[in-house]
């Protein structure tokens, strides 16, 4: 095989990689650090990115703008979430999380799928079609942004978590739960504080993803097992094992449908996250269970 | 009936055949095709829900891919009848193995690396997604173009001229599960199953082989997905890699059971009977796509709030049965 084709490969699979990074830095804070099964991340995201589609066609506001709108829309969203349904009447039960926010998943795309019906809607922006010369391949201008915001937006995430009060408290946290209490801290609260920065690291995704994907109600069904695998294959709560595990799953995507064709291809993501559950649960990255 | 959660647990005779009764009254009641329909669904539900139950509910190990093993049922017996000429009636057996060994295989692999709660359910999940990507890429089953199993009405063909035989069919295999989660309620291997569910660690000081209970009630469980998706493929004549591996099917087993209250007899049928409601009631009075699901996607997340035993306790409630303990 040329290898002129083998490295567009790579560089377009790179490139998907850092979304889903992305994607996988907010389910990482709220999966990897306090043990929330998040159920309803991709439908969180289809609703984040119908609010960048209507941002755009609606006020005119460029989806790269939109992101000092959505970023805290989504995180108060989360943050209410949180506070008013899933931290409210799960009673801290791991299972009942997940089937809490299952019911919101369905809820989600199914009241999505009653406004907007099945169809995919895309955006048009005046440098969707600009291309950038990389290597041996054509790369638009669009792809690029997304994936250098996301991997800046993942180093902000990490520094965040490492270096500020805030941070601290969540390490805290999902340390030591009764001793965080212990010392004082409103751990209701740093639970709620925290999945609304993995909300509003959505709303950040959805603004990158607009101009390069496109939107439907049940486009979280895409995004849903690839985020939790790269969770699991970077180690919980790690964020540099979501980078490499995100960049790691775009490539295992594009040369999957390189090799395998289009459909046996998307294959591999399902089997990287099956050996890794059973080979090596606490992944690359993440200390040893 | 009173003291049906107490300790010596007779069986409640009268409850289980008036409702066997009711239900066999059913379809000479209301012979119309429209109600008939409405009866298959339900019983089709309450017969996955139960499915789904077993494991999930008695012995406390959710899956979120159950799908696989319905969807396996589906395509082998579809495959043995279409590509290999087989009767469909030999579909069914061929289906609950091969829903018995698919499940045995997840059971093995995942149980013995101790996967457990939600890794367990997202690992089904995964296992659900390779057979549908397989089933959408190979020659055997029809890609993403699904098979279509021709019309050929006779008994013997699995396709009764009346709408009622399905009925009796699904009755049957409903009905032989709701027995089978009697059983499951009063033998050893339910009480195994039980304090599996309770504390898996206790279970194990109290001599229990933990990894073989876990594997043979996912391995019965997916026997039984694997016959509701034999009947699934003859009722509707048409599989195809979404319909019969997507995570919808997955779901809605969850759902039905969740909802009826799992780890009980009568939950999943309680559930199923709502949602098949549900479904009708809303696809009859509006054109809202989706509608139901928003409805019952609410629902989940009221009685995980308020009734997490399920709509079953209303029930107890009402007729005055104490829960448990009291």
């Amino acid at each position: 095989m040329d290898l002129s084709i083998l490295t567009a490969a790579a560089i377009n699979g790179l490139l998907l990689g850092g979304i889903y990074t992305l994607v996988a830095c907010g389910l990482t804070l709220i999966y990897g650090v306090l043990h929330i099964i998040n159920f309803a991340h991709g439908s969180l995201l289809m609703v984040a990115m119908f609010g960048v589609y209507y941002l755009l066609t609606v006020f005119k506001i460029d989806p790269y703008v939109s992101l000092f709108i959505m970023v805290p829309a989504m995180f108060v969203l989360g943050y209410v979430l949180y506070k008013g349904l899933i931290g409210r009447f799960s009673s801290g039960k791991d299972e009942n999380i997940l089937l809490i926010t299952l019911g919101l998943s369905i809820l989600l795309e199914n009241i999505a799928l009653m406004f907007f019906k099945g169809d995919s809607r895309t955006i048009t922006v005046a440098y969707s079609d600009t291309m950038i010369e990389l290597g041996p391949t054509l790369v638009p201008l669009p792809k690029l942004i997304s994936f250098a915001v996301a991997m800046l937006l993942c180093l902000a995430l990490g520094w965040l978590i490492q270096r500020t009060d805030t941070g601290r408290a969540i390490r805290a946290v999902a340390k030591e739960r009764m001793g965080a209490r212990l010392v004082g801290l409103d751990v209701d609260k740093v639970y709620a504080i925290s999945f609304g920065l993995g909300l509003a690291t959505l709303g950040a995704a959805a603004c990158l993803l607009m101009p390069i994907f496109y939107v439907s109600p049940t486009i979280g069904h895409v995004f849903v097992l690839v985020a939790f695998t790269v969770v699991v294959l970077g180690g919980m709560g790690s964020f540099l094992g979501a980078v490499l595990g995100g960049l790691i799953v775009g490539l295992t995507e594009s040369f999957g449908g390189l090799f395998l064709g289009e459909s046996l291809g998307q294959i591999g993501i399902s089997l990287i996250f099956i050996l890794i559950l059973l080979l090596r649960p606490s992944g690359l990255f993440g200390a040893k269970a | 009936m009173s003291d049906h959660l107490h300790a010596a647990r007779p069986v409640p005779w009268a409850l289980h055949l008036s409702l066997l009764a009711l239900a066999v009254a059913f379809p000479f009641v209301f012979p119309s095709n429209f109600m008939v329909n409405f009866g298959v669904m339900a019983l089709f539900y309450a017969f996955i829900g139960q499915a789904w139950n077993i494991s999930g509910g008695f012995a406390g190990q959710m899956s979120f891919g159950h799908v696989a093993f319905f969807g396996v049922g589906a395509y082998v017996s579809t495959v043995m009848q279409m590509r290999f000429g087989f009767s469909p009636w030999w579909g069914l057996p061929g289906a609950a193995l091969a829903g018995a060994l698919v499940a045995g295989f997840v059971a093995v692999v995942s149980f013995r690396a101790g996967l457990k709660g939600s890794y367990f359910a997202l690992i089904t999940l995964a296992f659900g997604e390779v057979l549908r990507i397989i089933s959408n890429s190979v020659d055997i089953t029809g890609g993403g173009l699904g098979m279509l199993i021709p019309m050929k009405s006779g008994v013997a063909n699995f396709q009764f001229e009346e709408r009622s035989g399905f009925y009796f069919l699904i009755l049957l295999f409903a009905a032989a599960s709701v027995a089978l989660a009697e059983w499951l309620r009063r033998s050893r291997f339910g009480a195994r199953l039980a304090a599996i569910r309770e504390n898996e660690d206790a279970a194990k000081a109290l001599g229990i082989d933990v990894l073989s209970e876990k594997i043979k009630v996912l391995v019965l469980s997916g026997a039984m997905c694997g016959m509701g998706g034999c009947f699934f493929a003859q009722y509707f004549l048409y599989i195809d890699p979404t319909i019969v591996f997507g995570v919808d099917k997955s779901v809605e087993m969850l759902l039905v059971s969740m909802i009826g209250g799992a780890g009980t007899v009568y939950g999943p049928l309680i559930g199923a009977l709502l949602l098949a409601s549900i479904s009708d009631i809303t696809r009859v009075m509006t054109q809202i796509q989706g509608l139901s699901l928003v409805i019952y996607g609410g629902l989940l997340v009221i009685i995980i709030a308020y009734l997490p035993n399920g709509l079953i306790d209303l029930f107890r409630r009402r007729g005055g049965q104490p829960g448990g303990k009291r």
